[in-house]
């Protein structure tokens, strides 16, 4: 145990040493996230009306960011399987390390990727017109909202990389999961033009509660929530945190035991 | 002193479709290379991972050093290495920022770390593509690297899985020479191959696995002798074959065998009959193409122990679950 802090960051130097070694990959990472940017507001931004002062792009904004940080589950997982695939895994497994380093190595490279993204969306949105009205202790709040959603999620890509295993199977599993997961939400439209059945979806989805609750942190109304009197609509602050604690309670010791375990 | 030691190893896959060892023992004496023999699908691999703590047999025991490998894998870790086929580094950063790290993983300091492996690539001829990532590195290179990962804290001893599988003759050439230069050292070897004159070259000992289980074990020269003694073969121009099969049927008493040119019998006396051989030839005015005294080759052990040789693919059924053994 004395050494799972150190061994973990090893790990993590890893991951930045190969952002390092092969560059392409972090401006690739963050090429992403600035296109939806640019496409949501120059493409939807003129014709969905908000009644918002400063336009569609106070809403799109929390709607990406949080987009983003769910998208890099699938990269978490392909990243783990390609290990996996390699063999690298293997080695790791051999070496007198800490249960659960490796893995939680990941998670923080991953974190430290989510920041430098996070970082150059913010910018992104501000040169089109994002003023997040709040003030700078809530905007932080926001922020440390949108970092920890995404440690959590990368939870969920850890297991899912070790259980699959294949990289390009990975990759594909993964966008089956995060599209509709951030689709069928409030991050991009109103809740509001759903069948009922999906609004109830909608509004139990972790998404459309990191969205209200960034929004509310970024100093919006809830506009897109509370149509179908959910909860979760009413309460996005509570219920994202709720959400973050579920899932990082179910998929930290499930994951550290899967990797314990991955050969048998 | 048996460094390694596994008794009647059970593992099977598939919830039981598939037996990959079935009863498998084996030990290595301290300082010397055991060469776990076989053909794909042996057993090999499934072997080396459960000495090397990565699988956990369905039954049987394991100890390396005297530490139990399924009770205690974490003391196990801390005096193994394992390099081959499944053990890999990370090719997308440079040797030298592999070796840092798996030293670090070892919790050697940071300066430690960083002697560790200047002095690993130097030891291993590497020390001209440190710098450069590891996809840029051929086959042997790469080997070699892995090789040098697995040696960062002298371990008692060392699972080599197919250490040259893939690589071309020089390649499996100079890894030849740097393991050599290893057991030299006194690291307890366990090796796996499917290259008869690979176990033939560096083990002490070989043992013969097929079907998940040891069919036989010795050293090399005896389980040539296992199969059968020395032959006396002597390839000769058409018009002295006749000759040349009397005075081989002379010296070894038994019957010839003839195969286009060459004609062959087995002796029991080995260079005293070469000898007599060749005095006869001479009286005769016959000078041959070839004279030799040949000694069963592995691979006529293995084909005469498993019924096919060595070499055969044999499809093995746990490929097919690749990823289960990952």
């Amino acid at each position: 145990m004395k050494n799972l802090l150190s061994d973990s960051l090893v790990i993590t130097k890893r991951q930045v040493l190969q952002l390092a070694r092969i560059p392409e990959l972090l401006i690739f990472s963050t090429i992403q996230p600035v296109m939806f940017v640019l496409l949501f507001r120059f493409v939807f931004g003129g014709s969905i009306a908000t009644g918002q002062p400063g336009g569609y792009v106070q809403l799109l904004m929390p709607g990406i960011f949080v987009q983003t940080v769910a998208f890099t589950l699938a990269a978490t997982a392909a990243g783990l399987a390609q290990d996996m695939e390699k063999g690298l895994i293997d080695r790791f497994r051999s070496l007198p390390i800490s249960r659960g380093a490796v893995v939680i190595g990941r998670t923080f490279g991953d974190a430290l990727l989510n920041i430098l993204v996070l970082a150059v969306m913010a910018a992104a949105g501000f040169a089109v017109g994002w003023r997040p009205s709040s003030g700078l202790l809530r905007i932080s709040l926001g922020f440390l909202f949108l970092f920890a959603f995404g440690y959590a999620l990368s939870w969920i890509g850890i297991y899912v990389g070790l259980v699959v295993r294949d990289a390009r199977v990975v990759q594909n599993v993964g966008f089956l999961v995060t599209f509709p997961m951030t689709f069928l939400s409030n991050a991009f439209a109103p809740t509001t033009g759903m069948p009922r059945a999906l609004q109830y979806v909608a509004e139990w989805n972790p998404v459309s509660s990191m969205v209200a609750a960034c929004r509310q942190l970024f100093g919006l109304e809830n506009e897109f929530g509370a149509t179908a009197n959910s909860w979760p609509s009413q309460h996005p602050l509570e219920t994202s945190l709720l959400y973050m604690i579920l899932l990082m309670v179910i998929f930290i010791p499930l994951s550290v035991r899967k990797y314990a375990n991955t050969s048998n | 002193m048996k460094t390694v030691s596994a008794e009647q190893l059970i593992k099977t896959y598939d919830k039981g479709a598939v037996r990959a060892l079935d009863g498998l023992s084996l030990d290595v004496t301290e300082g010397t290379v055991l060469s776990v023999l076989g053909p794909n699908g042996a057993g090999k691999t499934t072997t080396v991972r459960i000495l090397a703590t990565l699988l956990k047999p369905d039954s049987g025991n394991a100890h390396v050093a005297g530490i139990d490998v399924i009770k205690h894998p974490d003391k196990v870790r801390e005096i193994i290495g394992l390099s081959g086929q499944y053990a890999a580094v990370d090719e997308t950063l440079t040797g030298w920022d592999n070796l840092v790290m798996f030293g670090r993983l070892y919790h050697l300091g940071k300066q430690p770390s960083i002697d560790r492996a200047n002095e690993l690539l130097e030891r291993f001829s590497l020390t001209e593509s440190a710098r450069r990532p590891i996809k840029t590195y051929s086959g042997g290179m790469r080997r070699r690297l892995d090789l040098a990962a697995s040696l960062i804290v002298q371990p008692k001893v060392l699972f080599l899985d197919e250490p040259t599988t893939g690589l071309d003759p020089r390649g499996r050439m100079e890894m030849w020479g740097v393991i050599e230069e290893l057991v030299t050292g006194g690291v307890t070897v366990l090796l796996t191959t499917q290259y008869l004159e690979e176990a033939d070259q560096l083990a002490d000992e070989i043992a013969v696995i097929d079907h998940g289980t040891v069919i036989a074990r010795g050293t090399s020269d005896a389980l040539k002798s296992q199969v059968g003694g020395e032959r006396l073969e002597i390839t000769t121009e058409i018009q002295d074959l006749v000759k040349v099969q009397e005075i081989i049927a002379h010296v070894s008493g038994s019957a010839t065998h003839l195969d286009g040119r060459t004609v062959s019998a087995p002796v029991t006396s080995g260079s005293s009959a070469l000898i007599q051989a060749l005095r006869a030839l001479d009286e005769a005015s016959i000078h041959p193409l070839d004279i030799a005294l040949k000694r069963p080759s592995l691979d006529d052990v293995f084909l005469s122990l498993t019924g096919h040789v060595a070499e055969e693919t044999v499809v093995e059924p746990v490929q097919k679950k690749r990823g289960e053994r990952k």
